[in-house]
């Protein structure tokens, strides 16, 4: 499978030049470039590892790409993203955000049933990754 | 185009300027004991009419369209309207003098003829923070509303815009989630959400009914929707509809890795039965419900803090609004509608296509957009905003685009209604050729390339079918969906567009 967070997942992979040209345009907009990765890519799980801390002050994008090429080399075969930050009153969230990297195999997720009373069910998601201890989850 | 000077569509001739400056001169009130003398008096001469008064930065303040019967005084027309909304009746009465009258009187201030619309006129009313009660569209709705319209001595009347002074709309709740949290629990950013409405929207039972939400979620939409008829009828009843849904939500979670949702309409006849849906659709782990607008303000209101509560996005299906909102010149504009909404906190809120099968001039569609989502509106008669709005950092509403749009119109799309909306592709999705998931992902892909191109700095509108095309390389079911419906728009004259068009300024 493959998991179809952020904001471009459906179109093919993007190039080095297409991701540069994305945080370009995050960075004219102001708002600061965080790299994230994780191997537990749950749909509810918020709060992937930070590369470091947002780039707060940083004008150009190939200072980015040199981060992120660094994190590929540690973390190639995890899920990595881009998400960029606005500071400005009334937003002060992510504003664009986006997959850059992911493991080679994309088992996916099993959904569990538990048959409650009536006909309610209770659904759990569950990466099929997760059962292994973190660091280890794609081989 | 700078348009530092807002002129009507044709220049008004000088007879009508004189007009308009003549209009506001003089107040007629008369004052004393003579005022409160018994029988008939003229609105305009009861305090009604007050050319001089300037608006209170705490008055509410709002603006009709004016079609007096022939013979009937304009000036008058507006009085009359100011005090059949306030505090008067068709005669005198002893009991004003037992009351501070002079504060509780909304006062017309300035009545304006409608550029090129003869015998029809913009009046200004102001009305007192005290004439209303707190946090109550109820309320609101029936002083400005409630009286005047079937006045006899008019025509025809429209509530055109509303001035909300801060102090009124810090007593109000406003949107239950609004668009960053949603984005924060949807874990979308930077894109438009898709949707879809499930058609047919009547007569699918419930294991039918969730085999379109699977099909479509899985296929790439955030959203599936119940429509505004889609309660609890024989060929489905409510609870066969959840539990389907909720099936086909986590299915379509577990295929993506996505947060999905559908809008579960808990629309019903009693408030009880409402709560009672809402309860089963938090059991079930919705994130999202829906209501109409016909359950009525209060209703709204209800669920909202219900939602609040309950940490439910909940979206509201416009039902019945054109009834009174698409003639230009008799009942309330949808603008007010919306500023209303928004007042009383329901997350989304469909409020025009541009392009697609339903109502909506881009300019009058842009003002409504406005008015959801920005913290602050500025005065912009040219999109039929005639009041400069703050929303208090109230949260934001997300509009919704629904109706006859497909994936070919991306592009226009993007460029009128911007990215903080909800697409919703009910036929251009279902109706695909290859499928519901096909007409899912045909839509995602249109989408994702638009937002990549504009994002790199290229000229979208104009390069847009060519954006499509290319992505159409790569994606079996986009290019599918462009052949289909590549002829299909839905070019038919707007019946409700502003009255001011903007020209350019002289070059200084």
């Amino acid at each position: 499978m493959r998991v179809t967070q952020g904001c471009f997942s459906f179109l093919p992979d993007l190039t080095d030049e297409q991701i540069t040209r994305q945080v370009q345009y995050c960075l004219e907009k102001g708002w600061a470039v965080n790299i994230e990765f994780t191997d537990d890519p749950h749909p509810r799980n918020s709060f992937w590892e930070m590369w470091g801390l947002p780039m707060f002050d940083l004008r150009d994008a190939a200072g980015v790409m040199m981060e992120l090429a660094q994190c590929r080399k540690v973390y190639g075969n995890s899920y990595i993203r881009m998400s960029a930050f606005d500071n400005s009153h009334g937003w002060e969230s992510v504003r664009l955000s986006f997959i850059v990297n992911r493991p080679k195999d994309e088992p996916g997720f099993r959904l569990e049933r538990h048959e409650m009373a009536g006909r309610n069910i209770r659904y759990t998601t569950k990466s099929y990754a997760v059962d292994r201890p973190e660091g280890g989850r794609y081989g | 185009m700078p348009h530092d000077l807002l002129i009507p569509t044709v220049p008004t001739s000088r007879r009508t300027q004189h007009e308009e400056t003549s209009m506001n001169q003089h107040s007629m009130t008369i004052r004393g004991k003579e005022r409160y003398k018994s029988g008939v008096m003229e609105y305009k001469k009861m305090g009604y009419w007050e050319p001089d008064y300037v608006p209170k930065d705490t008055d509410i303040i709002a603006l009709f369209r004016v079609t007096p019967q022939d013979g009937v005084d304009p000036i008058e027309a507006a009085a009359a309207v100011a005090g059949e909304s306030s505090t008067a009746t068709w005669t005198v009465v002893w009991t004003d003098r037992l009351t501070a009258a002079e504060k509780y009187r909304a006062k017309c201030y300035r009545v304006d003829p409608v550029p090129n619309s003869p015998g029809q006129y913009f009046a200004y009313i102001a009305y007192d923070l005290d004439l209303f009660e707190n946090g109550s569209i109820a309320n609101l709705s029936a002083s400005i509303i409630g009286n005047v319209f079937g006045f006899k001595p008019l025509k025809a009347l429209r509530l055109e815009d509303m001035r909300l002074p801060v102090a009124y709309v810090k007593t109000f709740q406003g949107p239950a989630t609004g668009i960053v949290v949603e984005r924060e629990r949807m874990d979308k950013f930077g894109r438009p959400l898709l949707g879809a409405t499930v058609k047919p929207k009547l007569g699918l039972s419930g294991r039918n009914y969730g085999r379109v939400v699977y099909e479509a979620l899985k296929g790439g939409l955030d959203f599936t929707k119940d429509d505004e008829n889609i309660n609890s009828q024989p060929f489905m009843h409510w609870r066969e509809r959840f539990l389907y849904c909720m099936e086909a939500v986590n299915k379509a979670q577990a295929a993506s890795g996505e947060i999905k949702g559908t809008y579960l309409n808990v629309t019903a006849g009693t408030m009880e039965d409402m709560y009672e849906r809402a309860e089963f659709a938090k059991e079930l782990g919705s994130v999202i419900i829906m209501i109409d607008l016909v359950i009525g303000y209060t209703a709204i209101q209800s669920m909202a803090k219900w939602a609040r509560r309950n940490d439910m996005i909940l979206h509201l299906h416009r039902a019945g609004h054109s009834t009174y909102t698409r003639q230009r010149s008799h009942g309330v504009s949808f603008r007010v509608i919306a500023k209303w909404m928004r007042l009383a906190g329901v997350d989304h809120i469909h409020a025009g296509t541009v392009v697609g099968k339903l109502e909506g001039d881009p300019a009058t569609t842009r003002g409504y957009y406005d008015i959801c989502r920005e913290d602050y509106n500025p005065v912009r008669l040219e999109h039929g905003v005639f009041f400069d709005q703050n929303w208090a950092s109230l949260n934001r509403m997300m509009p919704v685009a629904s109706g006859g749009i497909h994936a070919g119109q991306m592009h226009q799309l993007l460029d009128h209604l911007g990215e903080d909306v909800i697409l919703q592709f009910g036929g251009g999705t279902i109706g695909h050729p290859m499928g519901i998931q096909a007409g899912a992902t045909a839509n995602r892909v249109a989408l994702e390339a638009m937002i990549l191109a504009r994002n790199e700095g290229r000229d979208y509108l104009r390069e847009g079918p060519e954006i499509l095309a290319k992505a159409a390389e790569t994606c079996t079911p986009l290019k599918s969906a462009l052949e289909v419906w590549k002829n299909v728009t839905f070019n038919y004259e707007s019946t409700d567009m502003p009255d001011y068009v903007p020209t350019p300024s002289v070059a200084m």
